[in-house]
């Protein structure tokens, strides 16, 4: 190999947040122009080296280099003179500004002190144009679809003239065929000369985009290879530090009767636009139904009507053989309904609060926890001591704030405290979001467990990969309506992209 | 009275009331675009207001006419000064917003009365001698009906403040400083990966809004109450920030919601000289303009978004 | 760094806000050639060197409390007050009023009635805020301060152009009320040198107890602690946040009238018309800042402020100096209470272990 010049080289990298180092001792290198797939676990400390590359967080230790020279990239600023440039996972965007204010905002060109708007335009027309990625400029963000939104941070660093580009697991919200358009886009940045480094942990997305890998696992370099040259098996287990059994034993599902009836449902969203057109659908004891589609299809307006968080405005929602419309959320509840939340910090615990409290937060108004209105703490404790145990929260002590928990311990709370009520239905909503491999395992048995006792259970991800393993049926939730019913076993992810895209599986186009 | 005359009557009291909101209301705009809630405008006000009585007495006789003008500025710069405490207890020390505008408002008006005790050696002060007086637009003023009404004898800080909206909503909407200024209140941290000084950037909002609440405080003084007590400022700065509300963070909507409550708030004073309106007890004429604050913000407050990041401490990792 | 343990390091916090918040009036005084010792020794000296200082103190302490314990409740729902002085004047009048328009029914009915009157009254001020609040999202903060106004005004009016002039001695001042309903304790004001310290006390008392049980014990403060933490979650498990919001308004209120009743029918035993927002409201909002909430908090923070404002008037009179200094030194321990982030640093917890998760989230960038 000649003629290859590292354009960075991060050496002996620390980075030690009051005794934990998220970074210990990692080294990495990019190569002109190629793509570097940098590989690890949900809280393995990509995000931390990155930051630290983009000027966001200064290492304890270590030094880089940039073109051959030593630096110290104390600020985002800098990170930028060096042609740095970062799309971060979480879009950092502001919603109420034009994608022209976003895009040239911290690099702005004026005239007098006036903005000039006019030149700013007109460049990133060229820049849309040269790397193929159209969006109208003088749209709001918050009026723009997640694709444009991504397209929008590219061009922000492109415009700022980067030539090393960092994505942040840029294909977390990407439909499979956006994610096929977004890997051209990448190849053509290659192709230009850009230098790219790709963090994520989705092994195909390596096979398919990357030059090489660097793998890290606790803060910690476990090793840099060529793609062509190592397997996705192996990959996997240097990522979790053993072996991963990447299939789920299911067994046949055992059919019941129907738990959840949905007919003709129609919602509004927030914005008091309709979310909901018309839905059907049934769920049976036994079986788990998946429910795939693109974020903001009409997912959370889904989950909220079902319990009782928003209004239906017509239709019915019918659980074992009650109606259950527009009544409230205890009711519903009460019912035999247990929902894990998609956003567990914002709906799933209140954080400050114990895991004793948290645990007792849809039971705490009931005998044996209440009586006449006070609490009964010893029990609420005891209940709560029963459930760490039994659902393996590693915690110091029920009294402790959940907010100390792990992010998988976290979810266990919500888990243990909503399996536990011995519910009929039960509705999983993005139910492993952000977590490790050992808590995806987890949550992932749990729920066939619960399967396996004949609970209905209706699993809303966004993780194609999740439907697939799990689900005995998949609909296809596209525009507020239903694009499709699969069975997971004569599907393909290309099937399944077209569907949520709203192609319909026939072949023909509607909406 | 004929109409013209009723009605010049209210205009020019309408704009005396509207011009502290006026400029206060911007002051807090400017503060809350860039993310610090400012709940304090009432006691920067005044601060402001105490300042400018100060001065317009002590240096009536060395400046003449150009007095209260010189109060404006004074006001102004004891408002920032005042103003740097909330910015550096929210900006760097990750105080509560709303606790911290508190304080101001609850350090304001004792601080202020007992410098005047300390100075004066009585609770509250002589009333000015030197006051802004009345300007007429020459040739505006020949226009038939529309001149005398709204631009004979007119109170030149109104016109002050109306053009200081215009220029601010320029400002903030049309340059680089503004961009970067909103960005702080929209999305810090995105602002900061940008290389926006976020920290830099909060700080020139807030002592804006010291600025420009302590001038809506010495306007008051000096052309309203005239003298200073501990019930001078009762309530201006709360209503100012209603009017930011109802203007939608917005200058030239902060302005206009400020006319309107300028225009409320001289009902309620001149009400008993205008026909009708003398007939309606007075303490419904007192409690009017309070009473349209709530029901202006029950109608317009699920329409009016504030700047996202609006109240909330932005604390950099390092 | 001194290492202490978080509760310790939380009490330290306060005592060095609070001195820090001696030490700004001390400079401000020093500036104005006024003696800083001086002052604050006459201070301690009338607040506490005799029965009748101890007595008065005491008494001021009273409605601090009842309004301390109504900014908390809101504060736990996640509401931020600050209409306590309309609240509290709107049951100081009414219990006046109502004992005044009664002079001959007994005791035993006529002073319990007065007392509910007031705290309904104060309740049903804050609870319009609560309610439109819940139902338009409007607010709280700005319609409870607009209220303070409008009660203030509406409270003149009221005493100058509806109540009975039999009721009255000018349109300024109302009648003293009669003993039957009246909190006032002969034997409890004599022991306390003739001080105006009254039953309120015991009313109190008991209310800190209520607050303590009402918010650790019982399922109505689990749902309106829940609601005021994390409104969404709770909803996700079935609280009603509208009822909550409401709910901890009315109580909220309720307190801050309770403040007006003893500050009524204990301390002056009669109404009389206010020019500026009633001085009880803002204090127990600062005390319950100093206080942090707390059952015992809220308890030694009055007693402190009360300390400050009685010997405030004794400084004023011994020493000379302004009786403002007072409550300018009470909002610069707000100050120091509002960045206590910053003294914090100069202690460090023990045994605190880094925590890893909520380091992983920020740099994960999930949070």
């Amino acid at each position: 190999m000649k003629n290859t010049t590292n354009v960075i080289e991060m050496r002996h990298i620390v980075k030690d947040f009051n005794g934990f180092k998220a970074n210990n001792d990692i080294n990495l290198t990019l190569q002109k122009g190629e793509i570097l797939a940098l590989l690890g676990e949900n809280g393995a400390g990509k995000s931390t080296l990155m930051n630290i590359l983009s000027g966001l967080l200064t290492p304890s230790a270590g030094e880089i280099v940039v073109r051959g020279k030593k630096v110290t990239i104390k600020n985002p600023t800098i990170a930028k003179k060096l042609g740095i440039g970062m799309v971060h996972q979480h879009f950092m965007l502001m919603d109420s500004f034009t994608v022209l204010e976003n895009i040239i905002l911290g690099h702005e060109v004026t005239k007098g002190i006036r903005l000039d708007f006019k030149k700013a335009q007109q460049e990133i027309k060229e820049l849309s144009q040269r790397y193929n990625l159209n969006v109208d400029p003088l749209k709001k963000v918050s009026e723009i679809t997640v694709a444009q939104q991504q397209r929008v941070e590219i061009l922000k660093i492109l415009y700022r003239g980067a030539d090393i580009m960092i994505f942040d697991e840029p294909t977390a919200v990407l439909t499979p065929q956006e994610i096929t358009e977004f890997i051209q886009i990448l190849h053509g940045l290659a192709n230009e000369g850009k230098s790219i480094i790709l963090i994520t942990h989705k092994l195909e997305e390596i096979k398919q985009v990357a030059d090489r890998v660097s793998v890290i696992r606790a803060g910690k370099s476990v090793g840099n290879f060529k793609v062509a040259d190592v397997s996705n098996n192996r990959l996997a287990e240097l990522m979790v530090g053993r072996h991963v059994n990447m299939q789920l034993d299911k067994a046949p599902a055992i059919i019941g009767k129907t738990i959840l009836k949905v007919a003709n449902l129609n919602v509004k969203n927030k914005q008091n636009i309709p979310a909901l057109k018309g839905l059907s659908f049934n769920l049976r004891a036994g079986e788990i139904l998946g429910i795939a589609g693109i974020d903001g299809n009409g997912q959370d307006e889904l989950v909220q009507a079902l319990t009782g968080l928003t209004h239906i405005d017509s239709g019915h929602v019918l659980i074992n053989d009650q109606e259950t419309t527009n009544q409230e959320v205890r009711k519903i509840t009460e019912k035999g309904v247990s929902c894990i939340p998609a956003d567990r910090q914002k709906f799933g615990l209140i954080l400050p609060f114990s895991i004793a409290d948290n645990l007792a937060i849809q039971s705490y108004y009931k005998k044996p926890y209440s009586h006449h209105h006070v609490l009964n703490h010893d029990l609420i404790k005891q209940h709560a001591q029963k459930l760490v145990s039994q659902f393996d929260i590693r915690t110091t002590g029920v009294e402790s704030p959940v907010s100390d928990l792990s992010g998988g311990n976290q979810q266990k709370v919500i888990i243990a405290r909503e399996l536990s009520r011995d519910s009929n239905l039960i509705i999983a909503f993005q139910p492993t979001r952000g977590l490790d491999v050992g808590a995806i395992e987890y949550i992932h048995h749990q729920l066939l467990a619960q399967r396996a006792k004949g609970k209905a259970i209706l699993l809303i991800s966004y993780e194609l990969d999740e439907i697939m393993q799990l689900s005995d049926r998949i609909i296809v939730l596209h525009d507020g309506n239903i694009s499709g019913e699969v069975k997971p076993d004569d599907t393909s992810d290309k099937e399944l992209g077209l569907l949520m895209t709203g192609v319909k599986k026939e072949g023909t186009t509607f909406a | 009275m004929n109409l013209v005359a009723i009605l010049s009557l209210l205009v020019s009291s309408t704009i005396v009331y509207s011009t502290p909101l006026i400029f206060t209301a911007l002051g807090g705009v400017y503060s809350e675009n860039s993310g610090i809630t400012n709940i304090g405008l009432e006691g920067i006000m005044t601060m402001g207001a105490f300042s400018a009585v100060v001065f317009n007495l002590t240096f009536a006789t060395s400046f003449g006419k150009l007095t209260p003008w010189l109060g404006l500025i004074v006001g102004g710069v004891v408002g920032l000064l005042f103003s740097f405490l909330h910015a550096v207890a929210t900006i760097n020390f990750h105080a509560d917003h709303v606790i911290s505008g508190t304080v101001l408002n609850l350090m304001a008006p004792p601080l202020a009365v007992f410098l005047i005790k300390a100075i004066y050696d009585k609770g509250q002060t002589e009333n000015i001698t030197q006051s802004f007086g009345y300007f007429s637009f020459p040739g505006l003023v020949k226009l038939p009906l529309i001149g005398p009404i709204l631009f004979e004898n007119t109170f030149a800080p109104a016109w002050v403040a109306i053009f200081v909206a215009v220029f601010l909503w320029w400002i903030l909407y049309k340059t680089r400083f503004g961009l970067r200024l909103r960005s702080c209140g929209e999305n810090p941290q995105a602002a900061d990966t940008l290389g926006v000084n976020v920290y830099g950037m909060r700080y020139a909002g807030v002592l804006i809004s010291g600025f420009l609440g302590g001038i809506g405080g010495a306007v008051f003084a000096q052309a309203i109450s005239g003298n200073f007590s501990i019930s001078t400022i009762v309530g201006q700065g709360f209503m100012a920030l209603a009017a930011m509300i109802f203007g939608k963070w917005n200058p030239l909507g902060a302005m206009l919601a400020s006319l309107f409550f300028g225009f409320a708030q001289s009902i309620s004073i001149i009400g008993n000289q205008l026909p009708f309106f003398n007939h309606i007890p007075s303490v419904y004429m007192q409690i009017a303009p309070y009473v349209i604050t709530i029901i202006i913000l029950v109608l317009f407050f699920g329409k009016s978004v504030a700047p996202a990041a609006d109240g909330q401490n932005y604390i950099k990792s390092k | 760094m001194l290492k202490v343990t978080s509760k310790t390091k939380q009490n330290l916090v306060l005592i060095i806000s609070i001195l820090a918040g001696f030490l700004v009036g001390a400079v401000i005084m020093l500036v104005w050639s006024y003696n800083p010792l001086q002052a604050y020794s006459s201070m301690f000296m009338s607040a506490l060197g005799n029965m009748n200082g101890l007595g008065e103190t005491i008494r001021e302490a009273t409605p601090l409390i009842f309004t301390a314990i109504g900014f908390a409740i809101a504060s736990n729902a996640g509401f931020f007050n600050i209409g306590l002085p309309g609240q509290a004047q709107a049951g100081w009048l009414t219990s006046i009023w109502l004992v005044l328009a009664n002079p001959n029914m007994p005791k035993f009915v006529l002073l319990p009635l007065a007392i509910v009157a007031g705290i309904i009254a104060g309740a049903i001020v804050a609870g319009i805020a609560g309610w439109l609040r819940a139902q338009f999202g409007t607010n709280e903060v700005i319609t409870t301060i607009m209220f303070n106004y409008i009660v203030l005004y509406s409270s003149q009016y009221l005493m100058q152009q509806i109540m009975p002039s039999r009721l009255r001695i000018d349109t300024d001042t109302t009648k003293t009320i009669s003993a039957n309903g009246s909190l006032k304790i002969n034997w409890l004001s004599s022991m306390f040198g003739d001080s105006r310290i009254n039953a309120g006390i015991f009313l109190a008392i008991i209310a800190v107890f209520l607050y303590w049980y009402l918010m650790k014990k019982t399922t109505i403060g689990f749902e309106i602690r829940s609601v005021g933490t994390n409104p969404f979650a709770s909803r996700y498990a079935g609280m009603s946040t509208k009822k909550n919001i409401i709910l901890s308004m009315l109580l909220s209120g309720g307190f801050a009238g309770l403040g007006g009743v003893v500050q009524g029918l204990g301390t002056y035993q009669n109404y009389f018309t206010q020019t500026t927002s009633l001085d009880i409201g803002w204090d127990g909002l600062s005390v319950a800042l100093l206080g942090g909430g707390t059952a015992v908090g809220i308890l030694l923070a009055a007693l402190l402020f009360s300390i400050l404002k009685i010997g405030g008037l004794g400084m004023q009179t011994i020493a000379g100096i302004p009786y403002e200094i007072v409550s300018i030194v009470i909002a610069a321990i707000i100050f120091f209470v509002a960045i206590q982030y910053v003294i914090g640093l100069l202690f460090k917890d023990k045994g605190s272990t880094p925590d890893i998760e909520k380091v992983s989230h920020i740099t994960e960038g999930e949070q």
